[in-house]
C-alpha cells in the first residue's frame, strides 16, 4: 500500500523536475547552435558568445542593470534589517500594522502595479519640486529597493524570530546597553540572513523587467528591457547565448554559497 | 533600563524604512487613484489636473464606468480571475506531492532536492519564460520532436494559446507553491500517518484528516503567493498568449504605454487592487501567524 504512494510521489517528482530542468536544458544546447534560424540544428559553435561580448549595447545595458542590483540590494539590506529589528525585537508600536501591511504588500503586489504607481509618484514629484528631473539609475534604483527591502525583512524577520533571545537577554542584565547589544549579538548572527537578503535583493533587481519599463526614462535601458524588447520578435540565438552565461553564474554561484553553508553547518 | 538614547536608536531605526515605504509605497497609491478620477488630454504629463484653476476639484468618474460597462475589460477581468486560480490549482496539484516526496527524502537527498527548486528561481524569470518559447514554436523542440516521431505531419499550435500561458504560469510559480507546503510538510510528524493507517485508516483517509489539515496552512499561503501575483501577469501573456489570452496586466501595459492614457491605465490598476484586497489580507494573516509560531 505506501509502496504504491512512494511510486506516484517519486513519478511527480521526476515529472516535476523534467518539466522545471527541461527548457534549461534546451536552451543551453541550442546556444551551441551554427544556425541563425534558432530552431534549425546547424552543427556545433560558439559563435553567438563571441557575438554577445562584442555587443556594445549589451554590454552597457548589463554594465547598468549591475550597478543598480549592486546599489538596490545594499539599501535594501540595510533598511530590510532596520525594518526586520523593529517588526522582530521592538515591542509593540504605534503604526505596527501599516508597517507589516507595507512590508507584506510589495512581496505580491503585482509588478504592473507597482511600477506604474511609482512612475505617477516621479511625474508628480517633478512637476512639485523639480526631482528626479531625469527618470533612470536613480529611480530605478529607488523602486527596486523599494521591493526588495520587503523580501529582506521577511528574511531578517524569520531569523530573527526563529532565534534564541537569551543570548540578547544575557547580554543585557549583564550590563549591555541595548544599541551595544544589537551591534555585538544581535547583528552578528543574523549575518548570513542578511547576507541571504543582500543576494536575493540583487537578484531580484537585475531579474525585473516590468517594474524598471515603467519608471525608466528615454536611454536607460537595463538589460531584461534590452532582452524583452529582441525577444519580442522571437527566439534569437545570441539571447540562448546569454540565457547560458546566467544560468552558467547563478548554479556556480548557488553551489558555492550552498557548499560554504554546509561546511559552515558541519564544523558548528 | 533603556534610557533615552537607546529609545532615539530605536525610533530612528523603526522611523527610516517606515518613512521610506510611506513615500515610495504607500504615498504612489494616493497618486495612482487621484489620477484614476482623471481625464486623458495631450499634454505633459496627459491628464487634467485633480483641481482646476480656480481650486475646485475637477474629477470624473467615466474611467470607472467606461471600464465596468465596456465588455472587453469585464471578460479580461474574469478571464484574469479564471486563468490566474486554475494555474494555482495546477500549481497546487504538482506542487503537493512534490513537497511532500521532498520533505520525506532523507536528508542529504533533501537538501539537494530543495536546492534544485531554488535554483531557477534565481535565473533570470524572463530568461525562463523565453525558453518555453523555444520549445512550444511551431518549429521549436517539442513539434520537431513530434513531427520525426512520425506523431504529427502537420506541427501543433502550441505557442500563442492559453495552453502555453498555463505552462508558463504554472513553470514561474511553481517554486512559491512547492516552498511554503515544504516549510508545514516538513515539520508534521510521520508517525501521525502511520498511527492512523495501523488504526485502520485508508490510505486517503489518512490524508484527509491527518496530512490535509496540518498543511492547511502551507497550501493557503502558496496559493496566495501564486494567485495574487498571477492576476496582474504581463510577460507570460505577451511572450506566450496569443490575441484571446488577455490578462488584466497586459491591458494596464498597453493602455499605458500603447494608448498612452493614463488615466484609464490607473482605474484598470486600482479595479485590480480591488480584487486583490482580499487574498492580499488573507496573505498578511498567515505570515504573522507563521512568524508567531516559529
Amino acid at each position: 500500500m505506501r509502496k504504491r504512494g512512494s511510486r506516484f510521489t517519486l513519478s511527480v517528482l521526476a515529472f516535476g523536475y523534467a518539466f522545471l530542468y527541461i527548457p534549461l536544458v534546451s536552451v543551453i544546447v541550442y546556444s551551441f547552435n551554427d544556425s541563425r534560424l534558432a530552431t534549425v540544428w546547424g552543427g556545433f559553435s560558439t559563435r553567438w558568445y563571441g557575438e554577445l561580448l562584442r555587443n556594445e549595447q549589451v554590454l552597457d545595458a548589463a554594465f547598468l542593470s549591475l550597478r543598480i542590483a549592486f546599489v538596490t540590494a545594499t539599501l535594501a539590506t540595510v533598511f530590510g534589517t532596520m525594518a526586520g529589528l523593529a517588526l522582530a525585537r521592538f515591542g509593540r508600536f504605534r503604526g505596527r500594522t501599516l508597517f507589516s501591511g507595507m512590508i507584506t504588500s510589495p512581496l505580491v503586489m503585482p509588478e504592473v502595479i507597482t511600477g506604474l504607481s511609482l512612475l505617477l509618484l516621479f511625474v508628480s514629484l517633478q512637476q512639485l519640486i523639480g526631482w528626479p528631473a531625469q527618470r533612470g539609475f536613480s529611480t530605478i534604483t529607488i523602486a527596486h529597493t523599494t521591493f526588495a527591502m520587503a523580501y529582506v525583512t521577511v528574511i531578517v524577520q524569520s531569523r530573527l524570530s526563529a532565534m534564541d533571545e537569551s543570548l540578547e537577554e544575557a547580554a543585557m542584565d549583564l550590563g549591555g546597553r541595548p544599541l551595544r547589544v544589537v551591534f555585538d549579538i544581535t547583528l552578528p548572527l543574523i549575518a548570513p540572513a542578511m547576507i541571504a537578503g543582500w543576494l536575493l535583493a540583487f537578484t531580484l533587481s537585475l531579474d525585473d523587467l516590468v517594474i524598471a519599463s515603467f519608471v525608466s526614462g528615454p536611454g536607460g535601458s537595463t538589460l531584461p528591457m534590452l532582452i524583452f524588447s529582441k525577444v519580442k520578435l522571437g527566439v534569437t540565438p545570441d539571447i540562448n547565448a546569454l540565457a547560458t552565461l546566467i544560468i552558467a553564474i547563478v548554479t556556480v554561484g548557488v553551489l558555492i554559497a550552498w557548499s560554504v553553508s554546509r561546511y559552515a553547518h558541519r564544523r558548528l | 533600563m533603556i534610557n533615552a538614547q537607546d529609545r532615539l536608536w530605536q525610533r530612528v531605526t523603526t522611523a527610516i524604512p517606515y518613512l521610506w515605504l510611506l513615500v515610495f509605497f504607500l504615498a504612489p497609491f494616493a497618486i495612482i487613484l487621484k489620477i484614476s478620477f482623471a481625464d486623458p488630454v495631450i499634454a505633459l504629463p496627459p491628464f487634467t489636473p485633480f483641481f482646476d484653476d480656480e481650486g475646485k476639484p475637477d474629477a470624473t468618474i467615466s474611467n470607472y464606468i467606461f471600464l465596468l460597462t465596456d465588455k472587453l475589460y469585464i471578460v479580461t477581468y474574469l478571464k484574469s480571475v479564471f486563468m490566474a486560480a486554475t494555474a494555482t490549482v495546477l500549481c497546487l496539484l504538482l506542487g503537493f506531492p512534490m513537497a511532500y516526496g521532498i520533505a520525506r527524502a532523507e536528508s542529504t537527498t533533501r537538501n539537494i532536492l530543495l536546492l534544485l527548486i531554488i535554483l531557477p528561481f534565481w535565473i533570470s524569470f524572463l530568461l525562463r519564460v523565453y525558453a518555453w518559447m523555444g520549445l512550444l514554436n511551431n518549429y521549436g523542440v517539442i513539434n520537431n520532436a513530434l513531427l520525426t516521431l512520425g506523431i504529427v505531419d502537420q506541427p501543433l499550435q502550441l505557442i500563442y494559446t492559453d495552453f502555453a500561458v498555463y505552462i508558463g504560469l504554472v513553470y514561474s510559480y511553481l517554486p512559491f507553491m512547492i516552498l511554503p507546503l515544504y516549510a508545514t510538510l516538513e515539520r508534521m510528524d510521520p508517525d501521525l500517518v502511520e498511527a492512523a493507517q495501523d488504526l485502520g485508516a485508508s490510505p486517503s483517509q489518512a490524508f484527509r484528516d491527518i496530512t490535509w489539515p496540518l498543511a492547511r496552512p502551507g497550501v493557503i499561503a502558496g496559493c496566495l503567493l501564486v494567485f495574487i501575483p498571477a492576476m496582474g501577469e504581463y510577460v507570460i501573456p505577451y511572450l506566450l498568449g496569443g490575441p484571446d489570452s488577455m490578462m488584466i496586466g497586459r491591458v494596464l501595459f498597453d493602455e499605458f504605454f500603447v494608448n498612452r492614457d493614463w488615466p484609464l491605465a490607473s482605474s484598470v490598476a486600482i479595479i485590480l487592487l480591488v480584487l486583490l484586497v482580499v487574498p492580499i489580507v488573507l496573505l498578511q494573516r498567515s505570515q504573522s501567524r507563521d512568524l508567531e509560531t516559529t
